[in-house]
């Protein structure tokens, strides 16, 4: 299997002109370089995203505020939407995936370092051709320039008749791409974990990141293809003068939304399951225990796999739908609940009785695993269809989902990180900017989300451009504004954390967190061909084997 | 340089992985009906639902004839994908060119349906949903039957300058597992539309 891999003249950096590095960069098939792209592309959009939600919070700071007009309004919460989910969480597991898969299981490379490459792009102009929009779009004088349906753009808003202009075409061109390019980037991915693992490494002995990665992919195959073929009616519809979402010819508008969440949940799943996979290898390695029911892991993921499939009619229970399509949704959103919570208990038992070293990755994780408890608290509150009559489309949604892919995912996103950081660079990152970090975005989340839930409660709707003072609203209003600077600061604290550290830095060493997975063996920045020798493993944690030879994994499991 | 790495031990045990051609080729294929799925989906939602005609059972009769022609090309391709297992390029090649010629012929079928359907029928996309989920399905089923036979065909070219060899059975396989997948697909978009459909 190594003999795929292309050996790199070891030249010194040095020697290049600017425009050699670049060149070499931007035509790079090596999966460290494309997950790096991918983390960088990323955390660009996050910033845009970023700024995106603070003008919507600072335009909701008080009643009757006029900061952006309403149409303005719409755009934002549109493109933060779909930025968010399609061009930040995406890309980023997308960029931990390709970096970390053939370093954990001892391959020299993904199983198709081109398509790797074209996947990358793909999704990257994905993310152009979606922000080409603000100065691309304007059609019509005074037909809107950035898409402004909502990141999950119910039919039929989207039709030529209410969407004039070519703002949605955007909107609907750049998903298109970029779910080519994360189809290609899953195929592959699969295609790496079956194929390429390294002598000795049987599924059963597969890191946890590498189990989870490979169901994560299975479920992008079955989900965002639904998307495509739906973004290829929505083209057919507007372009070729189609009827799929046409009411007026008979066309339904509640098959979009069947067709959207068939992907959206499952995608929700696609969001989480890598940041699972963080916690699963960040919690043992700093809990200095090796995880809690490895199988039972396992299978709690597959199970998440397949039971996310049938959970997407949750999202349209205010649509009215008949009862027993209501129970057999309420049932199988429970039933997600089960294997979830197995999760969690799997990775408190790890904590249980470990020396626990409270770094910043494993902070990071701690507040994820609380936090992930609630988001799912109040998921099922949700998922009960009479509740979710009340909830439906107000704050608390909006409140609920941020939980999960803030205050689950994108903590464990940062924890993973910091964890790797040393990995990737070389060079250790700051322990005291890396706490203050933790601390002001854990201070800014809490202010910000716990409180969203209860304007929810109260009756206030999701995309309001403004609202009527005097309803108990605007405190809590306040207070959730607030919270989002200080999140800001987090960020801006950990952006400037990543650029000192990678100049300014300490090196790192191979192996800093004495950790136990094949990513530690090699150097850091890891050569391009990773591996001097192909390793061969005989347990699940390789380098506990060998440095404790007296005392090996394999023995036992 | 690389210190602990050199110490595990370099691969001695015997090692045996699925081939990653043929598992990105299924991987590949399950994304695919996922999209097809979507798309029969919504032509089962949407029959009878067609607010002016002309309607399927008006229009449309089954192709037998070009069903034949594609199916049994499953078959050809699976007789060249022998052939160059054992070495036998020449039948192989003339195996592979009957593929191509029955493939061919099925998207001759379809392009005549469509030519009556419009000219004779006046049946278009916009006409009504009928044919707006007909066109779609079954032109994305066409669809990928061309971009099938333009990877025949780039492998009878390289066939004709003679450089395909034993070495390249497993490529082929993966090709022709592609192949098969648009054959089988036609059978539920033939069912759909041709039987239940109507």
């Amino acid at each position: 299997m190594s003999t795929e891999s292309i050996a790199w003249p070891s030249t010194p950096v040095e020697s290049r002109s600017f425009v050699d590095r670049l060149h070499e960069w931007i035509a790079t098939v090596d999966h460290k370089r494309l997950g790096i792209l991918y983390m960088i592309y990323a955390l660009v959009f996050l910033m845009i995203a970023g700024i995106e939600a603070t003008v919507i919070r600072i335009q909701l700071i008080r009643p009757h505020n006029d900061f952006v007009s309403p149409q303005v309004f719409n755009r934002l919460f549109t493109m933060h939407g779909t930025t968010m989910i399609f061009f930040v969480i995406m890309p980023f597991l997308f960029g931990f995936a390709n970096y970390l898969m053939p370093l954990m299981i001892g391959a020299r490379d993904m199983a198709f370092p081109r398509l790797n490459a074209f996947s990358f792009w793909m999704t990257a102009f994905g993310g152009l051709l979606l922000y080409f929009s603000v100065v691309g779009a304007n059609g019509l004088y005074g037909a809107g320039n950035a898409p402004d349906v909502g990141w999950f753009a119910y039919a039929p808003l989207t039709s030529r008749t209410f969407s004039i202009g070519h703002s949605t075409d955007f909107w609907t061109l750049a998903l298109l791409v970029s779910g080519v390019g994360s189809i290609g980037t899953a195929v592959n991915i699969i295609a790496t974990v079956l194929c390429l693992r390294c002598p000795g490494m049987t599924l059963a002995k597969m890191p946890l990141f590498a189990w989870l990665n490979l169901v994560m992919a299975g479920l992008v195959i079955l989900c965002v293809s639904p998307l495509t073929a739906a973004q290829m009616m929505l083209v057919i519809d507007r372009y070729l003068g189609g009827h799929f979402f046409d009411t007026q010819a008979g066309g339904s508008a509640v098959i979009w939304m069947h067709f959207f969440w068939v992907f959206g949940h499952p995608e929700v799943y696609v969001l989480v399951l890598p940041a699972f996979a963080f916690a699963s290898e960040i919690i043992p390695v700093f809990s200095r225990k090796p995880i809690f029911g490895y199988p039972v892991m396992v299978g709690a993921t597959v199970a998440i796999g397949f039971i996310s499939m049938s959970v997407w009619a949750h999202h349209m229970f205010t649509v009215g739908m008949s009862s027993a399509a209501n129970n057999f949704f309420v049932i199988s959103t429970m039933a997600i609940a089960v294997p979830t919570g197995i999760k969690i208990f799997n990775w408190l038992a790890t904590m249980w009785g470990g020396k626990i070293e409270f770094k910043t990755p494993m902070l990071f994780c701690i507040a994820f695993l609380f936090q992930f408890l609630v988001a799912g608290l109040t998921g099922i509150m949700q998922g009960a269809a009479p509740f979710d009559w009340h909830l439906g489309n107000s704050y608390f949604v909006v409140a609920h989902f941020h939980y999960v892919i803030v205050g689950g995912i994108l903590f464990c996103f940062f924890g993973a990180f910091y964890y790797w950081f040393p990995k990737m660079s070389g060079k250790m990152y700051s322990e005291t900017l890396g706490k203050l970090h933790f601390w002001l975005f854990l201070i800014g989340f809490h202010l910000t989300f716990d409180f969203m839930h209860i304007p929810g409660l109260l009756g206030m709707p999701r995309r309001i451009y403004t609202y009527e003072p005097g309803r108990g609203w605007d405190t809590w209003n306040l207070i959730v504004t607030i919270g989002v600077f200080f999140q800001a600061a987090g960020i801006l604290v950990f952006l400037g954390n990543l650029i000192w550290s990678y100049f300014r830095g300490k090196v790192a060493g191979n192996d800093p967190w004495d950790a136990w997975t094949l990513e530690w063996s090699t150097n850091s920045p890891p050569p391009v061909y990773n591996f001097a020798s192909i390793p061969e493993v005989k347990s699940r944690r390789p380098l506990w084997d060998l440095k404790h030879p007296d005392d090996p994994d394999w023995e036992y499991e | 340089m690389n210190a602990i790495s050199t110490t595990l031990r370099p691969a001695e045990l015997e090692w045996e992985l699925p081939e990653r051609g043929r598992v990105a080729m299924f991987a590949l294929i399950a994304a695919e009906a996922a999209i097809f799925s979507i798309f029969v989906v919504a032509y089962l939602f949407y029959i009878g639902k067609s607010l002016s005609g002309p309607l399927p059972a008006e229009v449309l009769s089954p192709p037998f004839l070009y069903t034949i022609c594609l199916l049994s090309s499953s078959l050809t391709i699976h007789f060249a994908a022998k052939r160059i297992r054992s070495a036998n390029v020449r039948s192989f090649g003339a195996w592979w060119l009957l593929t191509i010629i029955l493939g061919a012929i099925f998207l001759y079928g379809t392009a005549s349906e469509w030519h009556r359907l419009i000219y004779e029928d006046g049946l278009t996309i916009t006409t009504n949903l009928f044919g707006t989920t007909y066109y779609s399905l079954v032109g994305l089923h066409g669809f990928h039957v061309i971009v099938g036979l333009l990877g025949l065909t780039t492998v009878m070219v390289f066939t004709l300058f003679g450089t395909v060899k034993q070495e390249h059975a497993e490529r082929i396989d993966v090709l022709s597992l592609y192949w098969h997948f648009v054959d089988a697909v036609w059978i539920v978009v033939f069912t759909v539309v041709y039987i239940i459909g109507r």
